[in-house]
């Protein structure tokens, strides 16, 4: 079950902990895995650590041209096309809107959600052609419920949910998902920032009583990259230990 | 028949699962031919590459029928 043998997959933002697990798992599945993100002696150790069906595509998410290139890259490096996206990277710039600059939402925006844009229409012509494709967005828990302090990122990741239920639309009779992951709290190197007090207040919001993992992401990143998912499009994939039920 | 005109029948052909005959110079690829939108598209998009052209959106919109492909792509491989 869930063998990506021989599919070539992108992974954005694989520098960071939901990144670097949901390549693992689609690596140890047996898929080819372009891995996409700003620091470089992360990617390199990446690399090493998952040895061959690797190459590194570095890219900086806010220089559109290098979104849009950032597809062929990949596919050239890997040797074929793209059949697995998984649109990772994000930035948070968080504060009230009272005192929010204009800049901190763009910048949330542009990155989070005109990347998403620009790295599914770069991926979708290939897969088009190949009638076959898998686009897995990576949202957020609050991107539906909302959160103060992040209008800006909660805007973009609910505004990927309606992206992605639309292109799933667009595209559903070619064989292409679209799809995305929304993971609640999930332990980070912020989570670990976090006092006693914080932590408990955190985990008492979750029916199951403690962080998610990256493992948890990166699972369900499986399951939607798989054949056996097939059946599966525009929806929102909600992993949070019953934070949140919609 | 020109060159051109037979290449983008054969696609047409192909693409959408047609019948030959169906495929005329007036047939509208969405109303006579069983295209969605989409198909437009990847139609527009298999032209550019086995023409070797480029097909900018606001021309693509107005590639309806097939005699409207053959008539934009004679002009730009002419």
């Amino acid at each position: 079950m869930f063998s990506l043998d021989g599919k070539r997959a992108l992974v954005t933002g694989a520098t960071g902990g939901l990144g670097g697990a949901i390549a693992r798992k689609l690596h140890a599945a047996g898929a080819h895995v372009a891995i996409s993100g700003t620091r470089a002696e992360k990617l390199e150790s990446l690399a090493t650590e998952l040895g061959e069906r690797v190459v590194i595509a570095a890219a900086n998410l806010s220089d559109p041209d290098a979104v849009d290139a950032l597809p062929k890259q990949a596919a050239d490096a890997l040797g074929g096309s793209i059949d697995i996206l998984v649109a990772n990277a994000g930035i948070t710039r968080d504060g009230l809107l009272m005192r929010m600059k204009p800049e901190d939402f763009n910048d949330v925006i542009r990155i989070n959600l005109e990347s998403y844009f620009r790295l599914c229409k770069a991926c979708l012509r290939p897969m088009m052609k190949a009638r076959s494709g898998r686009i897995i967005g990576i949202t957020s828990v609050v991107g539906v419920t909302g959160n103060p302090g992040q209008t800006n990122y909660a805007a973009s990741k609910a505004g990927m949910i309606g992206f992605s239920k639309s292109l799933a639309q667009e595209v559903a009779t070619r064989g292409i998902t679209v799809n995305c992951i929304a993971p609640g709290f999930i332990t980070s190197p912020m989570t670990d920032a976090l006092n006693d007090q914080q932590r408990d207040a955190t985990i008492a919001r979750v029916p199951m009583g403690a962080l998610g993992t990256g493992d948890d992401i990166a699972n369900a990143a499986l399951y939607l990259a798989s054949d056996e998912a097939n059946y599966v499009t525009g929806q929102t994939l909600h992993v949070n230990g019953g934070m949140v039920m919609v | 028949m020109s060159d051109v005109m037979a290449r983008v029948k054969k696609m047409v052909v192909e693409h959408l699962d047609v019948e030959e005959e169906k495929v005329t110079d007036n047939a509208h690829f969405i109303d006579d031919l069983g295209a969605d939108s989409l198909d437009n598209v990847e139609l527009v998009m298999a032209f550019e590459e086995e023409f070797d052209i480029e097909i900018p959106d606001d021309a693509a919109e107005h590639i309806q029928t097939v005699g409207d492909a053959v008539k934009f792509i004679s002009e730009k491989v002419g």
